[in-house]
Order: C-alpha cells, then structure tokens, then sequence
C-alpha cells in the first residue's frame, strides 16, 4: 500500500488477550456491588391478551423480596428508534403482544426467591386471537395488534428510481423468482446483563450492550432525566451481532427497581429469554424481477417484500429500509423499485443483526443472478464482473460510492478458489458456488434526530510523558475495537502501542460516541482518534521545535522519538519533549471530533444506506452434498474482501471467519421456531443449532488492495459485509452440485432431499 | 439442605459449606469468587462453564458440587503460574484465537485435556476435542490455528 506505517498494518495481539485468556477479564455477569439484589420479569404467557388485572400483593409478602413493579410504577413513555414508531413500554399496559413479552419485574434477595415471586403474581388475562404469519396478519380481519398499525402494518415503504416498466419493456430478458428467509438470532455468548444502582439523584447503569449513548439517551428519555443523571458503561462485552443495541427490559427494571429499593439490583436474562427479547433476523420474503441485456448487463430490478416484524418495532424500521437500500450498491444498474410491507404480528421484535435487513435480500438476489446467468448462458462469475459497480460512481438511490474493488474482489476469488478448473467439472455430488456482499462502513445518520458529531476522542499524554490513555464512546464487544483504535492513536501520536491504554465505553469517564452497530467504530471512531493524536503530534513538535531551536516542519515523530527529518541523530524522546509541554502548558490533551458530510439524496428514507465508505466482498464456497440424504458439507470458502487500509491484518481475519461461521449458521441450520401458541419452541443451544468446529471449513481470506478517500487512512468495514454473500453463495453451490434450487432459508438437508426427490420423480415422467 | 464439601481448587484445599443444590460453577463463581468461569447457557450446551474435574472437562453449570466433593477441579486462574502465561494461553492471545473471550476460559481448559492425552492430535482430533464448545464470533479458525501451533 505504498506507505511505512509504524503500528497500523500489523497483527498485534489484542490488548485485551490477555486479560481474557486468564480468566481476569469481568463481564457484567461477573460484578458485584454490596448490598446487590437480583432482580427478574415476569413474561407474559400468552401471544396476544388484555390485561384485566395485575395483584402483586402475595409476591410483595414473600420475605426476601424487596420490591415489585408493573406499569403502575414506571413511566408510560413510548420509545423506539423513530418517534412515529415508538410503540414500546417498560411494562405492558393494557396490552401483552406476544410469548415473553414484560409484564412486571421483581427485587429480591436472591434468585430463588425472584423467581418464587414471579410465580406470586397473579395477571387476568383476557386472551385474543393471535397471528403469527406476516401475510395472515395483513388480512382483512385478522387480529388488530397494535391501535396505531391498522392493517397489521407497521412500515410500508414505496421507492422509484429510473423507470422500471420501460427497463424491463426494453430488456432481451426478464425474470421473476421468489425466495424467503428465516427468523434467526444473535445468540451471543455472554447473555444480556444490566446492574442500576443510584447515588442521589444520579443512576449508574452497567449494560452488556453495544452503544452507551443510544441506552443512556433511552434511559433519560424514558425516565425523564437529564443525560447527565445517567451514567451508563460496559465492562467486557462477551459479543453482540446487533442483539445488544436496542435497549432491554433489564435496563429499565433495573434502573426503577434500584431507585425503589435503595440497592444495587443486578438482572439477567437466561437463554430462552434471550430468545424473547430477541431483536435478531427478521424473517423476509422477497419477490425480484430482473431485466437484463443480451449480454448479462442489468437494466432494472423491482424488489417487492414483506417483512415478518414481530410484535415491536425498536430498530426494525431500519431493517425494512436497509433490505432494499443496499440492493443498489453491488450492480450498477438505472432503474430500480423497492416495495416493502413490514407486518407486525404475535411474536418477539425483530431488528438488527449482522449485516442489518441485507443478508436475505441477497441471498434472494444473488440466487436470482445465478440463475438469470444460466438463462442466459453465462458464468455466475463473469455475469458479477461484467455488472459490478465501478469506484467513484453514485448509485440510484443517490449513495456516493467511492473507493469499491468488487470486480478485483470477484478475480482474486475465481483465481484462489479455482473456479475455471472447478465450475462445472467437479465430480458428481460437489459443486461449487458465488456469492457477493458488502456492507456501510458506519450509518450516515445517527439513530435518532441529532446534530451531535458521530465520535469524539481525547487522548490524554500523562504528565511526564510515559503513558497515554485513549478516551473513546466507542464500545468493544470482541470484534477489537479497543485494540485497532489504540493502533491509531499510536500511529498518529507518534507513539509506542505498547505504552497507551484504553478507557471506553464509558459515558461518564470517556467520550461521546454512538458506538457498535453498522460496522462504524474502524471508520468513524477512527477518524475522531487520528484527529486526536495528529493534535498530540502537533503539539509535541512545537515544544521539541522550541527546546531545539528548530522549526516544527523539520521535525518527525516516530514511536515515541521526536527527531530532525534531515538528521536523525538529532532527537528528543516523546516522554522528554511532553514532560516539558505539561511544565510549561498544562496537560498535553488532544482531541479530535468526526462528523460526516451531508450524505444522500431527499427522498422519503434517503438517510438509510448512507455511508462515507462501502465495502465489497466475494464468496465462493465448495459443498458435497449426500444424495441419499440431503445433508449438506460444506468442503472450503474463499473470502475477498474489500476493506480498505487494513489496521489490524489478524483482527480482520477473524471477522471474515466469524461472519462466514455466522452466514454459514444461517444458510444451513439456525431458525428460531415456534409452538402453535406463539412460544419459542428452540430457545436454547442445544436446538437452535448454531455451527460447532466439526461443521466449520477452512476458509481463505484474502484481500483486495483498496485505499478509501474518505476514511482515515483509507479504512473500510469488514464485521458485517463478509455475512452478506455466504447463503447465496452456499445455495449456489448447491444448485451447482446438484441442479436444485432451494429457494428458502435455512437450506436444510430435508429441504434438499425433498428438491432431490422431486427432480428425480420429474425425470422420471 | 446445607452439607460441608472439600475441593482442591487450583491445588488449594477449600472446605465450603454449601447448598446441596448448589452447582459447581455456582460454588466457583458465588462462593470462590473464580468469575473465570463462565454461565453461558446453564444447560450444559454451550461449554462457557468448562473446568477441568480431575483433569478431565466437565460442564460445571450441569453438575452438582456436592458430586466434586474430594476432587481436583481446575479453572482457568489456575493456568498462569508466577506471572507466566500457559503455553495454551499464550498461543490463544498470539493466535487471534480469542475475539470476545466469553468461550476462550472453557476452550482453553478443553484444550489443556486434549493435549494432555494426545500431545500430538490431527485437526479432526483437535476440531473433535473442541466441538462441545461453542465459539459465536472466531468461527473457530484461529481457535484451531492456535492449538496446532501447540503440536510438535
């Protein structure tokens, strides 16, 4: 990439390895604060009910319990992530929505006597009729689950770009297919955690969560508060995967249910709540027609969806966008339509997971482009070369796409992979398939209505010069945040990694930042910590300049050696040269702020899809399929991706494995089902079937060189792009080994075995 | 009912006086304060609650601390010794291995078995040895990169 950087652009262990490795590290989970209370909710049991009464006074009289809570106690407030859906309340009111929805919460002194008084509250529940089916719920008749969604509709969106009809009126080809995804979910390991204690009229919330500000903004709105009277951190973050943004019923239980007892009160969900809370892949059905050229080339695209939202909305509005927002990013084409019903029905909320409302509907387009291709008699490869986007374009929904490697990403992998040699030539039984991603390197827009910058950092050199602490919003849940921004503080510093620290995540202590979600924290996080160690580097050449009679342009800085670009030898130690600054200036502080510029178009919905920077990646993976039963080996996959700069090589890998191991869990085994009453029926780790090591191929991950003008040093994201392309690019293989399609996630052995039987039996006849 | 228990945690003698009911990984975590040791799902799926029972990995959140009575259990404190990483330790950190850790205590543990009865496991082994443990972000990669680069 040309330049010599001195700590960005290697795989330095993470700061926080060792920590973790020794069992050292604390997750929420693992603090305790004297005097603490556990506290549990009480959920409802039925999918959809009135509720006549709530008598707490039995659960109130059992020794040990400290206090109990429904929504008599607690604002009434709605929240949410747009103000014209805010349709959430701490407790349910009048109302329970769905299996697991929060009804009350209770205080006591132990676990086993929460949950024995949980079982002394006693709801009349007048039951409803239910609907667990989005295309039930938007029947005439069906069951109404909210006042303010008539219809069962809870977000309808209708966006024209280009003519469609007159794309497709003038295309050699035009194809229609259908394809439908799965409710799936984050499963973190660590389970969500939440610990309120107050101190005056002052509430200190300890979150496993992925944004600090959004659940402090939350908390304050809710309860009233000024933001500055609520103080909300993380400790480690044992993962997230989008399930950690919105905030919990544990957040708002807790802070109420400390304020009432006086105490800590710490609270916790188990597996199967987890799965309650849920806010994981919504499940979509996607219906595409494509028109095309003789030759491959696209011409129009109308999308047309629905969306199974679940019972409450929180960031699932931004799910419904993003579904069709992105579509227009990979292929550049002039024409497209996006159609979508998001349907409130019965069941838990869905929202945000790894690659936000993208990965199905690309699932579902790059099915389609396979087969389109075949129609066609193209290579699935040569049809994404001949039709991906080129750097420095504008998509038609008004997306500034600068630095973008696609058709680099698709060469690299058909080399690596062994494509030519492979692609049609593979023994009977094993195939071998394409898919493509990407992903916004950050939201362009907060999640709610603000003017505040997308990050702040303030790097603070100590006082003689021998350490210096980074302070960040940003938060790490495991993907390496807190070790790739030390990296760029050192490297903008001029200064040693191995003498900086980390204090983040914080909104007391640290600095303001959105933090984890829409793979932002590399690109804009970033850009506010080089802004902050390029302010220490300046600094820090001034007062060298001053104490070498020199003027600061003849001087550099590198890894803690302040010296004389024309004579080396000459030089000061950061730690001499910052000892002096803070003897005659004070504290040596730099600070840096990012705000992007104004991104998109003005359209109703323009704001979701926005980015400074898009990534672009390729997929290829081999399968082997049993054709006696269906089941599925996934044999090897190759990665391409373009992300930019890369800060931390070994860091980045480990996301591209981890989004493949994710994709892969989605392609092939993981749902979240239900029983006929609307209850989780696999909410747990042994039937929701996430990928063991026995199941995992190896992957090969492999870069693209690519430099993005509008990020610090050219970085883009990687955590969440690498999930887009794996079902399509599973399926694919499928189809390659075995000539049928499955057009519904997950791609199940059954599913598999089934298409099998019916091919043999259409031969047949 | 309350019934007096001796464990030989990390090669120290402790005589606890503990709920029947009461898990190890309860034992450990409430009442040793070893918070190492992870609850990632307490069924006994997931492998967060991995510690070593007489050398051998056992799921603590499923077994009764009254059924380790009189038995060697490590954790992971148990590993560094004087300051010094373990070997598995380290080649985790160095390796990439460890992404949000919440996995790592139990996949280390697991590891020290496999190496301790096979010091010189294939991939199959080794991808065998770890399959009861689950890992959501590293897609285990590195996590097997990093316990074959312990094999001679």
């Amino acid at each position: 990439m040309g330049e010599n950087y001195e700590v960005i652009g290697k795989s330095v262990p993470r700061i926080d390895g060792v920590a973790k490795a020794t069992g050292r590290a604390k997750y929420t989970g693992d603090l305790k604060f004297p005097n603490m209370l556990v506290g549990k909710i009480l959920h409802s049991p039925h999918a959809h009910a009135r509720i006549l009464n709530i008598d707490t006074s039995e659960a109130e009289k059992l020794p040990g319990v400290k206090a109990v809570i429904t929504h008599r106690d607690v604002p009434s407030t709605k929240y949410g992530l747009s103000p014209a859906r805010w349709d959430e309340t701490i407790f349910c009111i009048d109302k329970v929505r769905f299996v697991g929805d929060k009804v009350a919460a209770v205080a006591a002194v132990d676990e086993e006597t929460a949950y024995k008084a949980l079982k002394l509250i006693k709801v009349d529940y007048e039951v409803l009729p239910a609907v667990f089916d989005p295309y039930e719920a938007l029947k005439e008749g069906a069951p109404q689950i909210f006042e303010e969604y008539p219809g069962n509709i809870n977000t309808e969106i209708h966006q024209h770009f280009g003519d469609v009809d007159k794309a497709f009126a003038e295309a050699y080809h035009v194809r229609r297919d259908f394809f439908s995804g799965q409710r799936t979910y984050h499963s973190p390991l660590e389970p969500h955690v939440s610990i309120a204690f107050w101190e005056g009229p002052k509430v200190t919330v300890y979150s496993s969560n992925q944004s600090v500000h959004y659940l402090q903004y939350h908390l304050a709105r809710v309860f009233g508060m000024p933001m500055g009277n609520v103080r909300v951190l993380k400790t480690h973050v044992g993962g997230g995967f989008g399930g950690k943004l919105d905030p919990t019923g544990l957040d708002f239980a807790a802070v109420k249910l400390s304020q009432i007892t006086g105490r800590p009160v710490k609270m916790l969900y188990d597996r199967k709540e987890m799965f309650y809370n849920n806010r994981g892949r919504h499940a979509q059905y996607m219906e595409l027609t494509t028109g095309v050229t003789k030759e491959g080339k696209i011409l129009g695209v109308h999308a047309n969806f629905v969306m199974d939202g679940g019972a409450y909305t929180g960031l699932g509005v931004a799910s419904a966008y993003y579904a069709g927002a992105l579509l227009t990013v990979l292929y550049d084409f002039d024409n497209y339509k996006f159609d979508m019903i998001r349907a409130v029905t019965n069941l838990p909320g869905c929202g945000a997971q790894r690659g936000h409302g993208q990965p199905q509907p690309r699932f579902a387009f790059e099915s389609h482009l396979d087969h389109i291709a075949e129609d066609l008699g193209i290579d699935p490869l040569e049809i994404r070369i001949i039709n991906a986007r080129k750097p420095k374009t504008v998509t038609i929904n008004d997306f500034k796409v600068d630095s973008y490697a696609l058709k680099e990403a698709l060469e690299k992998a058909r080399e690596i992979s062994g494509w030519r040699e492979k692609k049609g030539k593979l023994p009977p039984g094993r195939g071998i398939g394409v898919g493509n991603g990407g992903f916004v390197s950050g939201a362009g827009y907060p999640c709610y209505r603000t003017d505040l910058p997308q990050a702040v950092a303030i790097i603070k050199v100590h006082d003689d010069g021998s350490m210096a602490t980074l302070y960040t919003g940003a938060v790490e849940i495991g993907q390496g945040s807190d070790t790739v921004l030390l990296q760029m503080a050192a490297e903008a510093m001029g200064y040693p990694l191995e003498k900086m620290r980390i204090v983040a995540g914080d909104t007391d202590l640290a600095t303001h930042d959105f933090g984890a979600y829409a793979s932002r924290q590399t690109l804009m996080s970033g850009w506010a910590v080089k802004k902050a160690g390029e302010e220490v580097k300046n600094k820090i050449l001034q007062t060298a300049a001053e104490m070498m009679l020199v003027v600061p342009e003849q001087l550099d800085v590198k890894q803690g050696v302040v010296f004389l670009k024309a004579h080396p030898e000459e030089s000061l130690t950061f730690e001499e040269v910052a000892r002096t600054y803070f003897v005659k200036y004070g504290q040596l502080i730099g600070q840096g702020s990012y705000k992007p510029p104004k991104l998109g178009g003005t359209f109703k919905g323009a704001a979701v899809g926005t980015s400074p920077a898009y990534s672009a990646a390729t997929q290829v993976a081999e399968v082997e399929i049993d054709e006696e039963t269906g089941e599925i080996k996934v044999i090897e996959a190759w990665d391409v991706h373009d992300c930019g700069m890369v800060i931390n090589p070994a860091l980045l890998h480990g996301q591209v494995h981890g989004a493949f191991y994710m994709g892969m869990g989605e392609s092939i085994w993981e749902e979240v089902l239900f029983d006929e009453k609307g209850d989780v029926a696999n909410g747990n780790l042994a039937e929701y079937r996430m990928p063991t090591a026995l199941d995992m191929p190896p992957v090969t991950s492999e870069l693209v060189d690519s430099i993005d003008p509008n990020a610090p040093w050219g970085v883009k994201e990687v955590g969440e792009g690498a999930t887009t392309p794996t079902m399509a690019c599973l399926a694919n293989a499928i189809y390659d080994a075995m000539g049928v399609r499955i057009e519904s996630l997950p791609l199940t052995y059954e599913k598999v075995w089934r298409a099998l039987k019916e091919k043999r039996e259409k031969e047949k006849a | 009912m309350k019934k007096k228990i001796r464990l030989i945690v990390n090669g120290e003698e402790k005589v606890l006086t503990i709920d029947v009911q009461q898990t190890l990984l309860e034992v450990l975590r409430e009442d040793l304060g070893l918070t190492g040791t992870k609850k990632g799902c307490n069924q006994g799926e997931c492998g967060a609650c991995t510690v070593l029972l007489e050398g051998k990995p056992v799921s603590s959140c499923s077994l009764l601390a009254v059924k380790a009575d009189g038995k060697a259990v490590t954790t992971i404190e148990g590993l560094a010794k004087g300051g010094q990483l373990h070997p598995i330790q380290q080649a985790f950190n160095e390796k990439g291995a460890i992404q949000c850790g919440f996995c790592s205590p139990g996949m280390i543990l697991v590891t020290k078995s496999l190496l301790e009865q096979n010091p010189n496991p294939t991939t199959a082994e080794i991808k065998e040895a770890i399959a009861g443990n689950i890992c959501r972000c590293t897609g285990y990669v590195q996590i097997i990169e990093a316990i074959r680069s312990l094999v001679p």
